[in-house]
């Protein structure tokens, strides 16, 4: 086992020197969040929106549902996938376990709920200032979701924002799914679970550090967009 | 084939649409909290007089403004828009300020823009109208600015302005001049009267006496839910014939 400031050396090396074990890892995490993220968004913002502007019966149970799905551990999500994408399961066939692909798949259903659930509740709050004038033009359901999507533009990005940091940050699923193969389905946090049980402290923590970095600057950026909002529109 | 459809399409452009005036409640009752605040209500709105809508806090004038323009559903009672109900074509044919401008995260332009496509005008059109409607507001140098960090008498203006770029046939203002500074009226009475004269049906709330002297034709005395006077304007303000209407105009408390 390395001691501490050995692996820290060694860690910002690494770093530096722009490793190439490092950069596939680092990579692959991105592509594989950003996929999900991208997919997610796709869904559910207009599944979100649509549940904040439509009435119909069993809208609240939806919104419990969606709400409290938010929540899901991440190993119960990769434990569903797995099943589903094992041989023995419904899509086996597909052969899509242990791929990129099966990662992207369970990061998407961890991240779906929180865009949708948060895009439903701001959403809903702007359709409760607008409501009237949108009736006034006479707006129908898909339109009034449209004017509300962009109107909403900037919180929703935080939102997206906030799907990022859930998917970037979690080991249980991608673990499960992925199996964590080198070079293959190796990302940050499964890498830097091994690495860290198997002694290898500089690996590990080169990811970590590179993981907080990216973290901060997602905050950064959420906090930066939401100054330029109040500054632009909301004022 | 297609000659024949565009030639259908034209003429049905061309058809005169039916009137819509004169606009009609009958026994209208809205209700809220187990309280009757519009109490079978009778009126009747007849095109080319410009109506204003007075009378004391709570006296259902914003309600009766939404029941009719069909944002709010009577209880009982109908609306009748030249003795039909309001479907979608008559409610394209309206529009609404409120007292509070609701404008959208976006231009000055990209509000006038959006309302012009939400009542399906294309967009060569949309630009036409939009420009011209910014110019007669007096808007045009503040169109690019974001909607929302326009002053109040400018925001007011642009939803104003919103609202006639629709052409619409019966413009209903829910006191559009409240909070506004002398000049800033001035600015609003001015597009309205010019609308007005334009032959668009203008049914108007407000608080303000000098402003309803300088604008109404007729004016409408709401009491408790109930039209209480209808009568010339010019007639109701100095010699009004309820004696509620008289002490409302008089500035004493009526219950």
């Amino acid at each position: 086992m390395q001691d501490f400031a050995t692996a820290f050396g060694l860690a910002f090396g690494m770093i530096a020197a722009g490793d190439p074990a490092l950069a596939e890892i680092v990579l692959l995490s991105l592509r594989v969040t950003l996929s999900a993220v991208a997919i997610a968004c796709a869904l559910g913002l207009p599944l979100g929106a649509g549940l904040g502007v439509l009435r119909f019966p069993g809208r609240g149970a939806s919104i419990l549902l969606l709400n409290a799905s938010m929540g899901l551990p991440p190993v119960v999500i990769g434990l569903l996938i797995y099943l589903l994408l094992s041989g023995a399961g419904p899509l086996g066939v597909l052969g899509l376990l242990y791929t990129p692909t099966a990662m992207i798949i369970a990061q998407t259903v961890l991240v779906l709920p929180i865009v949708a659930a948060l895009t439903r509740q701001t959403v809903e709050d702007l359709q409760g200032e607008y409501d009237e004038q949108l009736r006034s033009l006479g707006l129908g359901a898909w339109a009034t979701v449209k004017t509300l999507l962009w109107d909403a533009r900037y919180s929703l990005l935080t939102v997206a924002l906030a799907g990022f940091g859930r998917a970037i940050a979690e080991v249980g699923a991608v673990l499960i799914v992925g199996g964590n193969i080198n070079h293959v389905t190796r990302v940050m946090t499964t890498a830097i679970a091994l690495e860290t049980s198997k002694g290898d402290l500089a690996l590990a923590l080169a990811l970590g550090l590179i993981l907080i970095t990216l973290a901060v600057a997602v905050n950064g950026v959420v906090m930066a967009m939401r100054q330029a909002t109040a500054r632009i529109t909301y004022a | 084939m297609l000659e024949r459809a565009l030639a259908f399409e034209v003429a049905a452009a061309a058809r005169p649409a039916l009137p819509i005036l004169p606009l009609e409640a009958k026994k209208l009752v809205f209700e809220a909290a187990g309280r009757r605040l519009i109490d079978g209500l009778d009126l009747l709105l007849r095109p080319g007089l410009l109506t204003v809508v007075m009378g004391p806090n709570g006296a259902g004038k914003s309600l009766l403004l939404r029941l009719l323009h069909g944002l709010l559903r009577p209880h009982a009672g109908s609306v009748l828009w030249a003795g039909r109900p309001a479907d979608r074509a008559i409610g394209r044919r309206q529009a609404m300020v409120f007292q509070r401008p609701v404008l959208l995260r976006r231009s000055a332009l990209g509000n006038l823009r959006h309302a012009l496509a939400a009542r399906g005008l294309a967009y060569s059109e949309r630009t036409v109208r939009t420009r011209k409607m910014l110019e007669i507001a007096g808007l045009a140098p503040l169109a690019r600015m974001p909607a929302r960090r326009l002053s109040g008498g400018e925001q007011q203006r642009l939803a104003l302005a919103r609202a006639l770029a629709l052409e619409p046939e019966v413009l209903f203002l829910d006191e559009p001049a409240a909070n506004l500074d002398p000049a800033s009226t001035l600015a609003i009475e001015g597009l309205i009267q010019r609308a007005h004269d334009d032959g668009v049906k203008i049914v108007l709330v407000t608080h303000d006496f000098g402003q309803a002297r300088r604008l109404a034709d007729e004016i409408i005395f709401l009491h408790k839910g109930r039209v209480e006077e209808q009568a010339a304007a010019a007639r109701f303000l100095t010699d009004p014939a309820s004696a509620k209407a008289e002490a409302f105009l008089a500035g004493r408390i009526v219950l």
